[in-house]
């Protein structure tokens, strides 16, 4: 790019109007339009949710038909995947990448503009789906044929949503790996980076390698069913399991993709907060890309129960839990960071320690999910429910919030409200294992998951989650209070903000000047 | 500073990714092929067949069995339901279908056999799942399948089944 011609015709402050949030390349923008996206995402995949935990609050079909409680649990999936969690994380990285790393900027700023703009337009169409003929995809998330391919007219408008999705974030990550090889300050090694940008550096390669792979799942769905090939129909010669390797090729590194960040954001906050360097940072950056490796080679244990030659599944069972070596070492290395140091509780790190034990619960429950014979018993029951949505919510989610309380008083420059916060992390722990929790009893009982009716022995369970979900679905509403409190106003935050905080951020002021670090600073 | 990458390098990668996608379908056949792991069954020349050795101690139990896809417009079974047979021994059999309905249909036979490991071990000299049957309106009609089983098949395996799904092709056509 050429730094002089944009320089020349950029002002030094944000464009007047709401042109200004159409047509910015400002890093910091975008990151604002991905995390608000993502929150109001957050809301109407929620809102889908409680429409699932309402049909389930007792047996019986009681409240919406059959094929809607489908379509319910396949948007609410693609919502809080695509929709949610990703454009958090891109939103985190925007904002905070350039600055963790002394850029003055993304390294692409114009398709930085773009990335964004590509998934309010997908997800309408996505969105829309719901309202035509035949009603939205409610073949799961994973959307397996042949049943997806009995989607009404709403197929082609899902599989290009997907598409655009897929743009938008492959995008995201080559403007992240752009990002972070290229515009380091100088003196910035690999080895001094920040861990989360060291997460999103290997996230975003684990992104440009595997979204194309599930585009490609889903075009062969596409001309299946429109162009008369046999990608997965048997009568054609094609095999309905292949469909199942491909997209879990995608599907096992997407999983990574959907916690990595979450890692170097506590990896982030709980130093900040315990007063002393991460303990064994060379050791996380290569448990990181352990993870990231083994992603790629263990995608059958998706499928133990499809058929598979008994060596085949040894091998997926080994190599998963071989998973649990590289992520112990994080578990206790975020153990060991707080370790005899001075620690204090506040909300950020509050979200981080919920973090660092639920996402533990949610581990080991994967790692009993991992064991062939035992999957048998567990596959698609409401324990493999209890388990992704153990490392997703209080993983992933608490991760981005902790992620945003800790830089939120950065980004707007006032301090948010400490009570609330706590209110928020407390309800939502509560609520997250209300709802959660009993998943695992009924789950191992042998209820199956998707499904809008059960056996009368699982009400009571049932009864509960429902209670949960509407009480953690509520206490996010704290969350939106908080946000919008902090960005009116509230105590001043100093540059620094947290006691304890290192890194290039905390030497802008708080909120830091439209464009920063133009001259790059030097780093010891 | 050292380590700067070309942008334009980076876009190949999903370029490449997304045609990695489609090279997983031959390369998923060709597993299939080596492993038999889909129960796809293996096809051989008459003369090859001959030349196996027949080992006349070995008894296996054949079993046949004919399922209709998707409500298509037919009656689909097996004549035998199941045979006793010494393997490297040529074998004759037929399945039968009728088109119960007052128009030309096109049908496609796609086996699958259990267990898996035997699929490989078992071979057609010849069979109507090789091609598409066209079936006159309301026609009945025997179809024959040869076929041998390897004397390789693993002592483990006293049994095997071979199962036929019988398509409407016009779906898959869209006609």
């Amino acid at each position: 790019m050429n730094a002089a011609a944009t320089e020349a015709d950029h002002h030094h402050g944000p464009a007047p109007g709401l042109m200004r949030w159409v047509t910015t390349t400002n890093h910091k923008d975008i990151g604002t339009l991905y995390l608000w996206f993502s929150f109001i995402m957050f809301f109407i995949g929620g809102l889908m949710a409680l429409i699932i935990r309402s049909e389930l609050f007792q047996p019986g079909l009681t409240i919406v038909d059959p094929h809607f409680f489908n379509q319910m649990t396949t948007m609410h999936a693609l919502i809080m995947i695509f929709g949610v969690v990703m454009p958090a994380f891109v939103g985190l990285a925007n904002w905070m990448l350039p600055i963790m790393v002394g850029a003055p900027d993304m390294a692409l700023p114009r398709m930085n503009n773009w990335s964004f703009w590509i998934l309010p337009f997908g997800f309408g169409i996505m969105l829309s789906t719901l309202f035509m003929d035949g009603g939205g995809p409610a073949a799961g998330w994973t959307l397996y044929p042949p049943l997806s391919l009995q989607t009404g007219d709403a197929f082609p408008y899902l599989i290009f949503s997907i598409h655009m999705l897929g743009v938008s974030s492959i995008m995201g990550a080559i403007n992240i790996v752009a990002t972070i090889m290229n515009l380091r300050a100088p003196g910035m090694t690999f080895m001094k980076m920040p861990l989360f940008v060291w997460t999103w550096f290997i996230t975003a390669y684990l992104l440009i390698a595997v979204m194309p792979v599930l585009a490609g799942a889903v075009t062969m769905l596409l001309t299946d069913k429109f162009f008369g090939t046999s990608f997965f129909n048997a009568a054609g010669g094609g095999d309905p399991v292949m469909f199942q390797h491909i997209f879990w090729f995608f599907g096992h590194p997407e999983v990574y993709i959907l916690i990595l960040p979450s890692f170097g954001l506590v990896s982030e906050i709980i130093p900040t907060f315990s007063r002393k360097r991460l303990f064994g940072y060379s050791s996380m950056v290569y448990a990181t890309a352990s993870i990231a490796f083994l992603s790629f080679i263990v995608w059958a244990h998706h499928m133990f129960t499809v058929g598979m030659p008994l060596t085949g599944e040894l091998f997926f069972m080994f190599t998963t839990m071989l998973i649990a070596v590289p992520t112990g070492v994080k578990v206790f290395n975020w153990v060991s960071t707080m370790w005899r140091g001075a620690m204090t509780f506040e909300t950020p790190m509050l979200f981080a320690l919920g973090f660092v034990v639920m996402f533990t619960i949610g581990g080991f429950s994967g790692l009993m999910l991992a064991m062939t014979p035992i999957d048998f018993q567990y596959h698609d029951t409401y324990f493999v429910v209890a388990h992704f949505h153990y490392v997703l919510v209080p993983g992933a989610i608490f991760g981005i919030i902790a992620g945003v309380y800790y830089w939120l008083p950065k980004w707007t420059g006032n301090m948010y409200n400490e009570t609330l916060g706590k209110w928020h992390f407390w309800t939502s722990t509560v609520f997250v294992n209300i709802l959660f929790f009993p998943m695992h009893f009924v789950g191992l009982a042998g209820m199956p998951r998707r499904i809008p009716d059960y056996a009368v022995q699982f009400a009571d369970f049932n009864a509960i989650a429902t209670i949960g979900a509407f009480g953690f679905g509520f206490s996010q509403i704290l969350l939106l209070v908080l946000v919008i409190k902090c960005i009116r106003g509230g105590d001043k935050a100093t540059d620094q903000v947290w006691e304890g905080a290192q890194g290039l951020e905390w030497t802008l002021s708080s909120p830091p000047p439209y464009h920063s670090f133009s001259v790059q600073p030097v780093i010891k | 500073m050292s380590g700067k990458v070309k942008v334009p390098y980076l876009f190949l990668i999903p370029v490449l990714m997304f045609g990695f996608g489609y090279l997983m379908v031959p390369m998923y056949d060709l597993i299939c092929d080596i492993t038999g792991l889909n129960g796809k069954t293996g096809s051989i020349s008459t003369a090859e067949a001959s030349q196996l050795t027949v080992d006349a101690d070995r008894m296996v139990k054949v079993e046949f069995l004919g399922t209709v896809n998707d409500e298509a417009p037919w009656d689909f079974g097996p004549k035998v339901t199941s045979m006793m047979v010494h393997p490297g021994r040529q074998y004759q059999t037929s399945f039968v279908a009728k088109n119960t309905i007052d128009k030309t249909i096109v049908g496609q036979a796609i086996p699958s056999v259990a267990p898996g490991k035997a699929a490989t071990y078992f071979n057609k000299t010849e069979c109507f799942c090789f091609n598409q049957q066209t079936f006159e309106p309301l026609e009945s009609r025997e179809m024959p399948l040869v076929f041998v089983i390897d004397p390789g098949l693993p002592e483990s395996i006293d049994t095997v089944s071979l199962s036929y799904t019988f398509f409407d092709t016009g779906k898959l056509t869209g006609k």
